[in-house]
């Protein structure tokens, strides 16, 4: 499954409260969150990004609240996955769990520019710049995280693997 | 290979003899937790994967403490669809305005969370239960619906980094002093998935408080856990509170560690983290003309009795600054009462500070001391990101209790042996 889309850039350490900030935590809803996703960060983005956007961003990436309301809100945006040479580990469980697309790859990270048009080749695990013709390996994934991504998540996961009490 | 405290009780809980670094397992949970805010995410989650009830009522609790008393109407319907939830499924350990604390404060305060215990909740700090010798660590909202429903998490099993404490602390030093050090010294994320563990001939010195408190910002550091181990002063905060049989796990002499570092706390002066993260530590001497416009003092990291009575002991007799708004906001209500009956809510009132009800409000920019554009608070709470305290042009200078109350007579960040104390 490959897709393509256009690059927007941050840097490190972007924490949950720029994603989504704690005055729209009383939001459980996709569209609603999204409306203000990345705004602490870049208050414009919202109004900006569009569906199948790529994020880019360096190491750490989500650090900070284990709000899930931040990979909810990416999701709801559009957003078709997110790519940063590093994850902090909550976001990183989040967005397998709620089933949003986060790929590990610091070349890519360092390399890519915003306004970029990349294609991510998912199974192959391969980013390709089609700005610069540049292509990144993305580093693999534990064979139980892919699993949880092949059932879409830890829901269906615990549907498919437990009888439900 | 010898194993850590962190991978015992991963093993332990998980049903083996041993586990290592990187082995993923799926281990039985003896807490899950949730607040108002992470709680009604989780509810669909549940809901989907066939929740009809819990898997424990005791075991699952949540605690309505970020939006509560409810900021407004969209925080007052989550708040009525946790309470709907606690009350369907017959939440024992549930806790709403009067009874409500700080989570991380008030579970280890009701003895539900102990030595041994294997803890997961849907909040970052639940990384504090740690100071008890627990393993304990934030997840998200699906997380908790999966524990909540199934009793069980899975986990990959960290490695350890491990902080040697020596020394003696100097007056007005205390955890958060050391905890801000160390993140200042690896960064945020210096500890990234792994586990911190504390040990040293300093612990013998350090009260379950400041435990807390340096356990609370492991994930400031990027960490699954912070822990500390077992010891006379665990046994006897946990004695008589914590209902179920402790499990001690000690570290083998042969266990390994990812890396070693040494901390001589003899050498520790009150430091204060800078704007926008917590790794940007400096001693308070290099920054001490930094003006504030509001202090906050409270917190999971820092709103104990013991964090009271330092606060109260430097603005006993002293006077908060003229453009400075002072709020103190105690942990839990037994915290409250204690601070009242030692004297030390009146301390704080009649020196000008303001003193609230328990809530996470002002800590995440939700409520009860929202800073405007341009605006600077010093805080005991544990995030300085932009915007965590309001507008995103506003500032927060993290700190302890005796830093903050300084501030908070002087105006500008100040070190607290510069207060002239009053008895």
């Amino acid at each position: 499954m490959a897709f393509r889309g256009k690059v927007w850039k941050f840097g490190d350490d972007v924490n949950t409260d720029e994603i989504i900030p704690a005055r729209y935590l009383s939001f459980t809803d996709p569209e609603k969150l999204a409306e203000h996703v990345m705004e602490d960060a870049d208050p414009s983005f919202p109004g900006k990004v569009s569906k199948g956007d790529i994020l880019v961003a360096g190491k750490n990436f989500g650090c900070g609240s284990s709000r899930e309301h931040a990979p909810v809100a990416i999701k709801g945006a559009g957003i078709a996955c997110v790519i940063a040479s590093g994850f902090a580990r909550i976001f990183y469980r989040n967005a397998f769990n709620m089933g949003l697309l986060i790929l590990e790859s610091p070349e890519a990270s360092d390399k890519i520019r915003e306004g970029d048009v990349i294609e991510v080749d998912q199974k192959l695990g391969i980013i390709h710049n089609t700005t610069s013709g540049e292509t990144f390996q993305v580093t693999p994934i534990p064979a139980f995280m892919d699993e949880l991504l092949s059932d879409g998540g830890l829901v269906e996961h615990i549907k498919k693997s437990a009888s439900p009490r | 290979m010898g194993m850590t405290i962190s991978q015992k009780i991963l093993a332990n809980h998980s049903g083996l003899d041993s586990v290592k670094a990187g082995d993923l397992v799926q281990a039985n949970v003896d807490i899950a937790l949730a607040n108002d805010i992470t709680l009604p995410l989780a509810l669909k989650p549940f809901e989907d994967a066939g929740g009809k009830r819990v898997f424990d009522r005791e075991k699952v609790v949540v605690v309505l403490d970020h939006f509560n008393p409810a900021k407004d109407i969209d925080s007052a319907s989550m708040l009525a669809k946790s309470r709907a939830f606690a009350k369907e499924m017959g939440l024992v350990n549930f806790f709403d305005v009067g009874d409500m604390g700080i989570e991380h404060a008030l579970l280890p305060e009701k003895g539900l969370v102990g030595p041994g215990d294997l803890v997961i909740g849907a909040d970052s700090h639940t990384c504090t239960y740690g100071a008890l010798a627990a393993f304990a660590t934030g997840v998200g909202s699906t997380d908790f619906a999966a524990a909540a429903l199934t009793g069980k998490c899975w986990f990959k099993v960290p490695e350890t980094m491990k902080f040697v404490l020596n020394g003696t602390l100097q007056p007005w030093v205390s955890g958060k002093d050391i905890i801000l050090e160390i993140i200042g010294r690896i960064g945020v994320d210096g500890a990234l998935y792994k586990s911190m563990e504390f040990a040293g001939e300093a612990l013998a010195a350090l009260t379950i408080a400041d435990r807390l408190t340096i356990a609370n910002m492991a994930i400031e550091a990027g960490a699954k856990n912070g822990i500390f181990p077992f010891d006379h002063i665990t046994n006897e905060y946990c004695s008589g509170r914590f209902k179920r049989p402790f499990k001690i796990f000690e570290t083998d002499e042969d266990a390994e560690f990812a890396e070693v570092i040494q901390l001589n706390l003899s050498d520790l002066e009150p430091v204060v983290a800078m704007p926008f993260l917590p790794e940007n530590v400096r001693p308070v001497s290099e920054v001490k003309e930094v003006r504030v416009d509001q202090v906050v003092i409270g917190s999971c990291t820092n709103g104990r009795i013991e964090d009271l009575r330092i606060a109260a002991r430097i603005l006993k007799g002293n006077r908060v600054a003229k453009a400075v708004r002072l709020i103190v906001f105690p942990a839990t209500p037994a915290i409250m009462l204690q601070a009242i009956s030692e004297g030390l809510i009146q301390d704080i009132m009649e020196a000008g500070g303001a003193v609230s009800t328990p809530t996470c409000g002002p800590c995440l920019g939700g409520h009860m001391g929202i800073l405007a554009k341009g605006e600077r608070a010093i805080s005991t709470t544990n995030r300085n990101f932009v915007g965590r305290m309001g507008h995103p042009e506003s500032e927060v200078v993290l700190s302890s209790p005796a830093v903050a109350a300084a501030s908070a007579i002087t105006g500008h960040i100040t070190n607290p042996s510069d207060i002239k104390l009053v008895q």
